[in-house]
């Protein structure tokens, strides 16, 4: 009696939950069709004639719509990819000294995570926007030959020239995620007992090799997850890039729905897009989890 | 055992009894009614058209055709609740109906208005515009020639940012442009000197340049790149809101036509029920015929309009005449017989 009641319950949540589903959808359709806005996807091909500022690929304004999508999707994966490097190095260094036995650094990394964490994204994009690289005007803030410059065009780096919305979108995504690496790291670092720290120096290892051989390997495993979640933070959080004047491929389904109308079919498509890459984060995350794991089983 | 189970079906059967979307048609005019307020989806960021002032409250030319439209409507121009949009947002706002309608310098084009682009309707043009480009005087820029290779600042996700495209591609010029997602960024960074030139429509380039801090240091050029009719908006599968907005704007007009304003709408009523021989004025302000009827309206809607935001002229000189904040000559948007294009249809 017990166990079918078991059933018998499990059954009617489980009819509940999909009727539920079902009326949400049915909804959808019918409303839909009743303001004349059935699913339908065929614009994606036709010319999307705006103009992009940045592109990784040829473009120009008779390409399609489709076309326009994809440039706008590589501008969100190059943006995340760079910041992501970005804010995992300022990151490591910063939870490093954090945790560090100089008290000096250590103050200022913990000020600076302070500051960072303490304010909302996008006042810092604008702030690294609108006061870092605009703010230069005409001036060039750093000249090194030809080989470095930072002016109100962006950054310049041998031949390579990024511009400044998304140098702007770098350094501030970069530095906002940086923060919460470094609490990471360093949640990493005190979760190995403190007798692996004595156990090492008395066996005469220097702090470097210490911390190379015995920390860091046994920290991984409880950085990796939060890690990940943080880089799948920042990716989200680069939509945000339409603050900024950047093409993201948030900025360009923007303009795609004001243009077509087609507003339901964008979003399936935008979250589509940041589904895939969020499961491309996690899952190179996971694979780089496993690997670490299957080295220390061998060591 | 059986209890729970025939519960949670007909539990289910109710939900989706309840959530079935009604298709019968009922017009958002009778919705507003009943509501007793109207939801008028604005800027909220353009001065002279639409914009928050520091006590609190929305001024400006668009909010004053939301006035007409409650006046009109509900026979009260204060029972009005804005929502600011932006560029992105408006449509989706008109098509789920989170708003009424907009009033809120939107451009009328083909492509808006049909049902297979985004299905609107519009309203008769309440303010005739065009693409400008504004410089720096200091930068020498005279014409579109002058900006190739340049960077211009443009807002995304309007018809600005197709038709500086349209503008550089039928020139052969290359230019780059930087889009923000709204006007007060575009300023900011034309101002911060991130672009040569920033584009938008003639009268929010005058709009912004009011606020700037030297006004004088920055030329708008002549070259005029697109007509912006601009135009009150509603979904375009309801007719009679579509309507009642429509002659709501031409009253407007016909009132400036006829010379009726604020001031002296009350001597006019009293003229028309004092002399039966007048019959287009007895008509026009609902004394005879049951215009307003047939839209839905009451029979006085014109009156009930008149007296509170005036004729067309009123709302245009207190909002955009010389004397304003944002002074825009008349041009286009001066009566037909004065060398613009306005006019209206008889009331009949």
């Amino acid at each position: 009696m017990k166990r079918s009641r078991k059933i018998f319950l499990q059954f009617g949540i489980f009819i509940i939950v999909f009727s539920l589903i079902g009326i949400l959808i049915n909804n959808l359709t019918i409303n839909l069709i009743r303001t004349g806005l059935g699913f339908n996807f065929n614009w994606l091909l036709k010319p999307a004639s705006f103009a992009l500022a940045e592109h990784a690929l040829p473009y120009s304004t008779s390409d399609s719509y489709a076309w326009a999508l994809l440039i706008g999707w590589l501008n969100s994966l190059k943006v995340i990819v760079s910041s992501l490097l970005l804010a995992t190095l300022l990151g490591t260094v910063i939870g490093f000294a954090r945790t560090g036995s100089n008290s000096l650094l250590g103050l200022i990394s913990a000020g600076y995570i302070t500051i960072i964490r303490q304010t909302p994204l996008l006042l810092q994009l604008m702030f690294w926007y609108f006061i870092g690289f605009l703010g230069l005007k005409e001036n060039v803030l750093i000249s090194i030959k030809n080989i470095f410059k930072i002016s109100n065009q962006g950054i310049e780096l041998t031949g390579l020239t990024f511009s400044s919305e998304f140098s702007a979108l770098l350094f501030g995504l970069g530095v906002f995620t940086s923060a919460y690496i470094a609490e990471v790291i360093r949640g990493g670092i005190l979760s190995v007992p403190r007798g692996q720290w004595e156990a090492f120096r008395s066996l005469g290892l220097s702090e470097q090799t210490g911390l190379i051989k015995i920390i860091i390997p046994q920290a991984l495993p409880a950085i990796i997850p939060g890690l990940t979640s943080q880089y799948l933070n920042l990716a989200k959080n680069s939509t945000l890039a339409i603050a900024v004047g950047y093409s993201d491929i948030y900025a360009i389904n923007d303009t795609i729905i004001n243009q077509t109308g087609r507003a339901i079919e964008c979003f399936i498509i935008l979250l589509t897009s940041f589904l895939f890459l969020n499961l491309l984060i996690s899952n190179s995350m996971e694979i780089i989890n496993k690997i670490i794991i299957n080295s220390k089983k061998y060591n | 055992m059986r209890r729970l189970f025939s519960g949670i079906v007909s539990l289910t059967m109710l939900l989706s009894g309840c959530a079935s979307p009604s298709l019968e048609n009922t017009s958002r005019l009778d919705l507003i009614k009943k509501r007793g307020e109207l939801i008028c989806g604005v800027s909220g960021k353009i001065p002279g058209f639409s914009f928050l002032e520091s006590d609190g409250s929305y001024q400006g030319l668009d909010v004053d055709i939301c006035k007409a439209f409650a006046a009109a409507i509900i026979g009260d121009s204060e029972r009005i609740q804005y929502r600011p949009l932006t560029a992105a947002e408006r449509f989706t706002a008109i098509k789920t109906g989170e708003i009424d309608l907009l009033s809120r310098n939107t451009t009328f084009t083909l492509s808006r208005d049909s049902v297979g682009g985004n299905g609107l309707t519009f309203a008769p043009v309440v303010f005739h515009d065009g693409q400008g480009l504004m410089v720096k005087k200091e930068s020498g820029v005279n014409s579109l020639e002058d900006l190739a290779n340049k960077s211009i600042c443009v807002g995304s996700g309007t018809t600005t940012e197709q038709n500086i495209n349209d503008a550089f591609e039928s020139a052969s010029l290359p230019y780059t442009p930087i889009k923000y997602q709204d006007l007060n960024q575009v300023v900011a960074g034309y101002l911060q000197g991130r672009c040569s030139a920033m584009t938008s429509d003639r009268s929010q380039l005058a709009a912004a340049r009011s606020g700037f801090k030297n006004p004088t240091e920055h030329i708008i050029l002549d070259a005029v790149l697109s007509k912006e009719p601009l135009a009150p908006a509603s979904d375009g599968q309801d007719q009679k809101l579509a309507d009642a907005m429509r002659w709501v704007v031409y009253a407007l007009i016909s009132a400036e036509e006829q010379g009726i304003t604020k001031s002296n709408i009350d001597e006019k009523v009293q003229l028309a029920k004092n002399n039966p021989q007048l019959k287009p004025l007895r008509r026009f302000l609902g004394i005879d015929g049951g215009l307003g009827e047939k839209l839905g309206l009451s029979n006085d809607f014109v009156v009930q309009i008149i007296s509170t935001t005036g004729n067309y002229g009123e709302i245009y000189e207190k909002h955009l005449g010389k004397n304003s904040q944002v002074p825009i000559p008349r041009g286009l948007n001066e009566l037909y017989t004065k060398g613009g294009v306005y006019v209206s249809p008889p009331f009949n």
